[in-house]
């Protein structure tokens, strides 16, 4: 197990490398950092002297470890446009984008599943076939499309919900939540539902499919044979088994919905890192994008390794096989 | 008019349908049989004949879309298969219950077995959850688990197969029902485990008083454990009664021949009496009596009518003519059967074909490195076979037997060249075939050996036609690119494995199990090789077919002077194909002799355990010892002897020395201690069980 764990972060910290490899590349060799950094009329002996501060002519492998060692304490250096540390700027962001991923995820869990599990079992019911045919909308439609006809239905027709922005926030430390404010809750209502839809029917279809493969396996057949409840046998025996599987494609999802979130931020103009990378790719703000790349990253790699030790939670064959030679009795 | 206690079982008319886009097939057709409390019926059958679905019935579990479309099924004189799906819940498990074939699948893998016990166990009774953990725990203490208590909280898959099973008949058993249907529960076992399983099954039944129907294509099984039998055939019952009344003079036309194909350990015979044909597919089961096609007594009335079952003796019997071939089928009759002409005279001129010296191949199954470094562990390397040395004479049969895992398909593997070897020799017409190591050089002496294996679905491309997949080789080792050849070539292979050229046309999915073996042989034969490797040919075929490829097998030796190297772990049909037979015991060769020799006369422990599992179809009383304890694992055999935690004449010298193979007196060898100390027991007479149960 533990070498297992150490394995993985080994390979994590392989392609977070890799990642601020390419962060890097784009950082340095995309534009001129000093043309970015300084105004029109700086001389240049001016120019040449703050290269040689910020080390601009040092081998390739010295300045990709300056970078790395000050990524890995968070300072990406100084955006371009709003002239502020990097690293301020995605802690102003970042709960904006993870309270938004969040509830979707949730939302998409907490109705996928059990849609799910629900059209597994009543494959030929009328609601089953509904879902199903639902979910092919969900899944063909466009995200951008879902939430601007939301935005159409819910807030310019109906005026129910606002259609962009956070609403009000308050302040926890560093950290700003729209979930404890009436408006707060109904600006995140829309952006939530748009994001989740894509992931939400993706895992409907998963766990269904999932829950027809395990009720054809014999231990199910013989669970019924033992008389056990339709109950015990659909959640107790037959839900647990198609976990493993769908804790691995909500794990990755999580990390895309983080990712895509991008798309539904702009739709809605919410401040999140989404929006934030939107504008530093209209106004080449390297920092930032170089930073954005880097936290996507993370995320991933975080979401992946916690998915690896959900497996050993769920599924004890992978928790114990040294027992096995002594197992025969 | 006193009223009779009705039967537990009573199962009338019964119909199971399966609707499908081409019409609703009849999968079981008119089945009547009862079941008394306490009885074992066996129900018997090829694949297919509906032995499964009739239990399914029973227990209300048949898959939709499989209905009952007419009949009664009675359970204590109380109808049940109207019963609404609550009901018929209620009952499974309490008063019915089953156990499926495969123990591997049939717990869940997510919970320990002590949790399936226990929430079957609650469903069922008003205990605590307290008193049905303890009751649990006594019930796998029955069944056979060592220390109960602390396995109870393993999960599945800490238990090896044999040991699988017996939680599931612990889990079928918990709730005391009064029937339990088994279906097929030891075929996806090993035969030795398999004796254990038929052991217990039959002690806890008799001690619970819960009757079992017994499904199974095993007539050895059925032989020692059922009380009546049901030969199925095309979803109808053909003939029910006493087991020995059916065995010694089967009367049914498909059971005669049935019985006639299954080859016994001891009857020496040339050729097995084989039924032409396989079982009709279910939208072509004939009009008349199904089994028509392929009996050889049929007349115009068996065309026609369809034979309703009569009284003959203690047994029913569906058939117009069964009063005229009533005691045809007894088992010793099948020694009538040609006997086996003398050997020497159709076997080549005892010049060696195949010479394996050493042979040796080991795997490297180490996690990888990463984990090695931090769990600390060095690498695993399973010797999956150490040291295999044997010759087979031109024009014979070598047999290996022994359990799975003990080595056996790799020794075929390395023999035709799938692996390389790690260590050792493989001479083939006395050349050092292993070295070789182009392809070129290699060419002329592939093209002289082939291999069938198995599974005649896998090892034949659905997407080739039979002309192509037999004309490969043809192509492959460069013997003729000439159209006209190759096209006679494949009609004459065609024919000679009992072909028709037209099925050259077609594709493998077009053919039973039956006729893609032969059409495997045939591919094996286009390039007229000396050497044909065998590895379990017939274990995916059954009983009826399987008579038909060993006789092909037999016939194609004698004809073309093949030289034969046979794996398979039904020793019978070992005991009928082999002129030589070794057995293989984790990666090593433990005995070897003349096949009669060798059954007649077993020197090694092993191998006198393994022969003891033998069915007893004779009847003539005897028990089958099951085989103690299970196969080590082969990464960390144990030292010495690897035999020797199973041997009950291990001794201190066994454990650190391991037995050089000494000469058996009859040509055979054997590597045993006990055998050089010359303190082998004499081996019991079959008549007597050798031990009771093994645990
Ligand atoms: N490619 C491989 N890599 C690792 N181990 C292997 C490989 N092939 C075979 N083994 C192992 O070698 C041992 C012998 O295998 P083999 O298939 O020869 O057994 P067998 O006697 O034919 O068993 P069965 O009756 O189940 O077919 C087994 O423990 C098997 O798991
Ligand atoms: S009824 Fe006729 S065809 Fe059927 S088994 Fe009897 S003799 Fe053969
Ligand atoms: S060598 Fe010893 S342990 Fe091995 S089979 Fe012979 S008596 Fe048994
Ligand atoms: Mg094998």
């Amino acid at each position: 197990m533990i070498g297992f764990v150490l394995r993985r972060l080994l390979q994590s910290i392989l392609v977070m490398l890799t990642v601020a490899l390419i962060a890097f590349g784009l950082f340095r060799y995309v534009g001129d950092p000093i043309n970015n950094l300084v105004g029109q009329d700086t001389s240049a002996v001016e120019r040449e002297q703050l290269r040689e501060k910020l080390g601009l002519d040092d081998p390739f492998l010295v300045q990709f470890a300056r970078f790395v060692k000050n990524a890995a304490k968070g300072d990406f250096g100084i955006s371009y446009r709003h002239r502020r540390p990097v690293a301020e700027l995605i802690v102003e962001r970042l709960p904006a984008t993870l309270e938004l991923s969040i509830v979707a995820a949730l939302i998409a869990l907490l109705v996928g599943v059990p849609m799910g599990v629900y059209t597994g079992l009543h494959r030929e019911g009328f609601l089953s076939r509904s879902f199903m045919t639902l979910s092919l909308v969900g899944v063909s439609l466009p995200t951008f499309l879902i939430g601007i006809l939301l935005i159409l239905l819910f807030g310019v027709v109906l005026r129910w919900l606002p259609t962009f922005g956070r609403g009000e926030v308050v302040a926890l430390g560093w950290w700003t939540t729209g979930l404890l404010t009436v408006s707060g809750l109904k600006a995140l209502i829309m952006p939530a539902i748009t994001l989740a839809l894509f992931q939400m029917t993706l895992i409907m279809r998963l766990v269904r499919a999932e829950m027809l493969e395990v009720l054809r396996t014999d231990y199910i057949k013989f669970a019924r044979a033992r008389g056990l409840s339709n109950r015990a046998i659909h959640f107790g025996h037959a839900l647990k088994n198609t976990l493993v599987p769908v804790i691995t494609i909500t794990g990755l999802q999580l990390g895309s919905i983080i990712a895509f979130a991008i798309i539904t931020e702009s739709v809605f103009q919410w401040p999140g890192m989404g929006l934030l990378f939107i504008q530093a790719i209209n106004e080449v703000d390297i920092p930032v994008m170089a930073a954005y790349l880097v936290m996507i990253a993370l995320f991933f790699v975080v979401i992946n390794l916690a998915v690896d030790l959900l497996y050993y939670l769920v599924d004890p064959r992978l928790r114990v096989d040294r027992d096995r030679a002594t197992g025969h009795g | 008019m006193p009223a009779e206690t009705p039967p537990l079982l009573e199962v009338r008319d019964l119909r199971v349908e399966i609707p499908t886009r081409r019409g609703v097939l009849v999968a079981v057709d008119g089945v009547s049989f009862h079941i008394e409390e306490g009885e074992v019926l066996g129900v018997v059958g090829e694949s297919g004949a509906g032995k499964s679905l009739t239990g399914a019935a029973i227990i209300g579990l048949l898959e939709p879309p499989g209905r009952i479309a007419a009949g009664r099924i009675s359970l204590e004189g109380r109808r049940i298969d109207n019963l609404d799906a609550e009901a018929m819940r209620r009952l499974r498990g309490r008063r019915i219950g089953m156990i499926f074939q495969d123990p591997l699948t049939s717990l869940n893998p997510l919970y320990t077995i002590g949790r399936q016990l226990v929430e079957t166990i609650l469903t069922h009774t008003d205990l605590t959850e307290r008193q049905a953990r303890e009751h649990a725990i006594g019930l796998l203490a029955e069944v056979g688990i060592p220390s109960a208590a602390e396995r109870f909280d393993h999960y599945p898959h800490q238990f090896s197969g044999g040991m699988r099973q017996r939680v599931v008949i612990a889990l079928a058993l918990c709730a005391n029902p009064r029937l339990v249907i088994a279906d097929e529960p030891t075929t996806a076992l090993d035969v030795s485990i398999q004796a254990q399983i038929i052991a217990l099954l039959k002690r806890l039944c008799r001690e619970h008083g819960t009757a079992v129907m017994l499904i199974t294509h095993d007539m050895g099984v059925i032989a020692e454990t059922a009380d009546r039998v049901a030969v199925m055939y095309a979803g109808r019952i053909v003939e029910i009664g006493p087991v020995r009344e059916v065995i010694e003079q089967a009367r049914h036309p498909y059971t005669i021949g049935l019985m006639g194909s299954i080859p016994l350990v001891g009857h020496d015979v040339e050729r097995l009496s084989q039924i032409d044909g396989a079982m009709p597919r279910l939208d072509e089961i004939p009009a008349g009596c199904a089994f028509h096609p392929r009996c050889p007594h049929a007349s115009e009335r068996c065309r026609r009518e369809r034979p309703e079952r009569i009284a003959l003796g203690n047994a029913e019997v569906a058939c117009w003519h069964a009063g005229e071939l009533a005691g045809r089928g007894a088992v010793t009759a099948g020694v009538v059967r040609e006997r086996r002409e003398n050997r020497n005279a159709r076997t080549g001129d005892g010049r060696p074909l195949v010479e394996l010296r050493d042979l040796a191949r080991h795997f490297d199954v180490s996690a990888p490195w990463l984990t090695r470094l931090f769990s600390r562990e060095g690498r695993k390397v399973l010797r999956a076979v150490d040291g295999v040395t044997l010759t087979i004479p031109r024009g014979t049969t070598f047999s290996l037997v022994g359990e799975s895992g003990c080595g056996k398909s790799t020794v075929a593997r390395l023999v035709v060249g799938l692996y390389r070897p790690s260590r050792g020799t493989i001479l083939f017409d006395g050349q050092d075939y292993a070295k070789l190591d182009s392809h070129a050089a290699m060419a002329p002496v592939r093209r002289r050996l082939q291999m069938i294996f198995q599974d005649p679905y896998a090892s034949l491309n659905p997407r080739w036609r039979v002309a192509e997949i037999v004309a490969e080789p043809l192509r492959a080792h460069g013997i003729t690119r000439d159209r006209v050849e190759i096209r006679d070539r494949v009609g004459a292979l065609l024919r000679q494995v009992g072909l028709s050229e037209s099925d050259a046309r077609k594709y493998p999915h077009e053919f039973s199990g039956g006729q893609r073996q032969r059409i495997s042989i045939a591919r094996a034969l286009a390039s007229r090789p000396e050497f044909l490797v065998c590895d379990e040919p017939t274990s995916a075929l059954d009983v009826s077919v399987q008579a038909q490829i060993l006789n092909l097998m037999r016939d194609l030796q004698r004809e073309l002077g093949l030289t034969y190297l046979f794996i398979s772990h039904n020793l019978a049909v070992v005991y009928y194909i082999s002129d030589y037979v070794g057995v293989m015991y984790l990666g090593r060769l433990v005995e070897w002799a003349e096949a009669k020799s060798l059954f007649r006369d077993p020197k090694h422990p092993y191998t006198r355990m393994l022969l003891d599992t033998i069915p007893d179809l004779e009847m003539t009383g005897r028990r089958r010892a099951p085989v103690a304890g299970e196969v080590p694992s082969p990464i960390s055999p144990p030292s010495g002897c690897a035999f020797h935690p199973r041997c009950p004449l291990a001794t201190a010298r066994c454990r650190e020395m391991r037995p050089e193979p000494l000469p058996r007196g009859d040509g055979g060898e054997v590597a045993c201690h006990a055998v050089a100390e010359n303190r082998l027991p004499e081996r019991a007479p079959r008549e007597t069980p050798l031990r009771q149960e093994a645990d």
